[in-house]
């Protein structure tokens, strides 16, 4: 249930981004997903790719810091509403949200909601308990 | 105007009788009184009833500051505790902190000495003296405080901080001579700019200045924008605090007070005396102090002797103004700063060697450390937060391991340039 993300820290100076996305291509690596979390100073990127360990190998090996973290992704309805619902479910169950991100799928029929709780095993629960739809990360790469 | 005249325009010959005289006792009291010198000694064949010339004090070992950290707290305390009358700590650096004693005949001997240097940079028994060094554990506060009460000036033992009321009491109590770091004197000139306070129309003429490296192009701008005459002065809480050396109105390098403190300039490597006129390390040894005595003291401060005689009359030989250090150690904020203390709270914090460097700068006359530190995994987090924590967190351990604060800049991994070995990791930005 819980899918695998990279994260990898940024210095505050021009093309980090872009040397990130070439390693990426170079190596067949597709991003699903992203988020960039930033301060003045530093930033941290998040990354939800289609092959996990590679990418964080060849990161590595071009001098980045990277982190592999879990988060949970929630497969709404592309509709008014849709991410409030999940927010309103987090909410009840007493759950903090660290961060979230979301994209739309191909089709444009569905929003997927990448989120990291406070309390991942009792988010899943409540989730589950409230109907929703969970991705695993083989789902979110074939979308 | 002097203080001493006699010993401070005594005869060459005369003194270096004196010296030999002082330092051939000094020996025998730690000898007998210090177990850290007696063994010293004893190892290296060394008896002091057999010292005839001053040159034979080239045969006795070096002190450093890693022996009193070895002997704190009072390991190389020359008398009984009993005996002591105060006790003194060198400056910011807690972990590595190192405690120094005075007789009564010590804190006496230091208030003439510390007269002497107040009266050979202008001041006398009608100046109004606003000391704006910390008072505490720190040699500074106390040492010119009592050297400025000896002397018979009025003191105002203001303490070092609040500047917009440091300047409101200059201008009310008609302070005339500032004794303070030189950073902090051209901080008071931007003050009293922002206040609206005219310079010129204060009653300040005399500044005495000592506690960190400064230049000539400072002293000349102190000069100006406060319309007063800057005077440089050295001492070091090991040896005994401010006092030792002091500039007279030549300002023209800093008199050695040599009945009391024998020098040498040494080469820091070969630790071969230099020529006369070139740079080395200063190398002191106590001739009459009781409760804390140092046989040649390596204080990695680097200067060079000025050997002509000096129009003043007195008889002592200069030294120029600090150049540097021979170790790493910073003064930022007058306060001893060692890299090595930065490397282990980093070591702490990430579990790993740390890749980082000190950047030092000077905005505003005020200095201003900044630490960039690599990123290494251990300490990245993909939420802000907790990066955000992590970055307060060294904030906290180094400001209370160094007792200043510092700024934190995070950088990526392998961003910081690697040396082999010896490689400096500090960037010192001041323009002195």
């Amino acid at each position: 249930m819980l899918v695998e993300q990279i994260a990898v820290f940024l210095e505050n100076k021009s093309g980090r981004l872009a040397e990130i996305t070439a390693v990426l291509a170079e190596n067949n690596i597709n991003i699903r997903a992203l988020s960039v979390a930033d301060t003045a100073d530093f930033g941290i990127l998040r990354l939800i790719v289609d092959k996990v360990e590679e990418a964080k190998t060849v990161l590595k090996e071009n001098g980045f810091t990277v982190g592999k973290t879990t988060v949970i992704a929630v497969e709404v309805a592309d509709k008014t509403g849709g991410l409030a619902n999940v927010l309103k479910c987090i909410h009840n169950a007493n759950i903090n949200v660290e961060y979230m991100y979301a994209f739309v799928n191909k089709t444009g029929e569905n929003a997927v909601l990448i989120f990291r709780f406070e309390k991942m095993e009792e988010a899943i629960t409540a989730l589950k308990k409230d109907g929703f739809t969970i991705l695993t990360r083989e789902q979110i790469c074939e979308l | 105007m002097y203080w001493q005249k006699e010993e401070e325009c005594l005869p060459r010959a005369d003194l270096a009788q004196l010296q030999l005289l002082r330092l051939k006792n000094t020996l025998k009291r730690v000898a007998t009184n210090v177990p850290f010198y007696r063994n010293k000694f004893n190892e290296l064949h060394l008896d002091p009833e057999r010292i005839t010339s001053l040159d034979g004090l080239r045969d006795y070992p070096f002190t450093l500051k890693q022996d009193l950290r070895d002997n704190y707290p009072y390991g190389l305390f020359a008398v009984p505790l009993r005996d002591v009358v105060r006790v003194h700590s060198s400056s910011g650096t807690t972990g590595m902190a190192t405690v120094v004693g005075y007789s009564k005949n010590d804190i006496i001997t230091w208030s003439d000495l510390v007269a002497r240097i107040l009266c050979a940079a202008g001041v006398t028994p009608d100046d109004v003296i606003q000391i704006a060094f910390g008072y505490g554990l720190f040699t500074g506060g106390f040492g010119l405080h009592y050297g400025a009460e000896r002397l018979g000036a009025s003191v105002i033992p203001i303490s070092a901080g609040n500047t917009k009321r440091q300047i409101q009491i200059m201008q009310d109590f008609k302070t005339t001579a500032l004794v303070c770091t030189p950073s902090y004197a051209l901080k008071m000139a931007d003050v009293m700019m922002d206040m609206g306070v005219n310079p010129n129309g204060l009653s300040l003429r005399y500044g005495l200045f000592g506690a960190e490296p400064w230049s000539e192009a400072m002293r000349l701008e102190i000069n100006e924008r406060l319309g007063i005459r800057a005077t440089d002065n050295y001492g070091l809480s090991e040896v005994m605090g401010p006092g030792v050396a002091g500039e007279c109105q030549e300002c023209n390098g800093l008199h050695v007070n040599e009945d009391h403190f024998l020098i040498e300039v040494l080469h820091p490597e070969t630790l071969e005396e230099v020529a006369p006129g070139e740079v080395g390390e200063l190398v002191i040894t106590t001739l009459t102090k009781e409760a804390f005595p140092v046989i040649r003291y390596r204080t990695r401060d680097l200067t060079r002797l000025l050997p002509d005689p000096c129009p003043c009359g007195r008889t002592s030989v200069r030294m120029s103004r600090m150049m540097g250090r021979s170790d790493d150690m910073l003064i930022i904020k007058g306060v001893n700063v060692f890299p090595t203390q930065i490397e282990s709270v980093l070591f702490e914090i990430e579990g790993t060697e740390p890749h980082y460097r000190l950047i030092v700068e000077r905005e505003n006359n005020e200095d201003k450390m900044t630490v960039m530190v690599e990123v290494v995994e251990s300490i990245f987090f993909d939420e802000m937060k907790k990066q955000r924590a992590l970055v307060e967190t060294i904030k906290k351990r180094l400001a209370s391991e160094l007792g200043i604060s510092v700024q934190i800049k995070l950088v990526e991994e392998r961003s910081l340039e690697r040396f082999n070995g010896k490689g400096t990791r500090v960037i010192d930005k001041r323009q002195l």
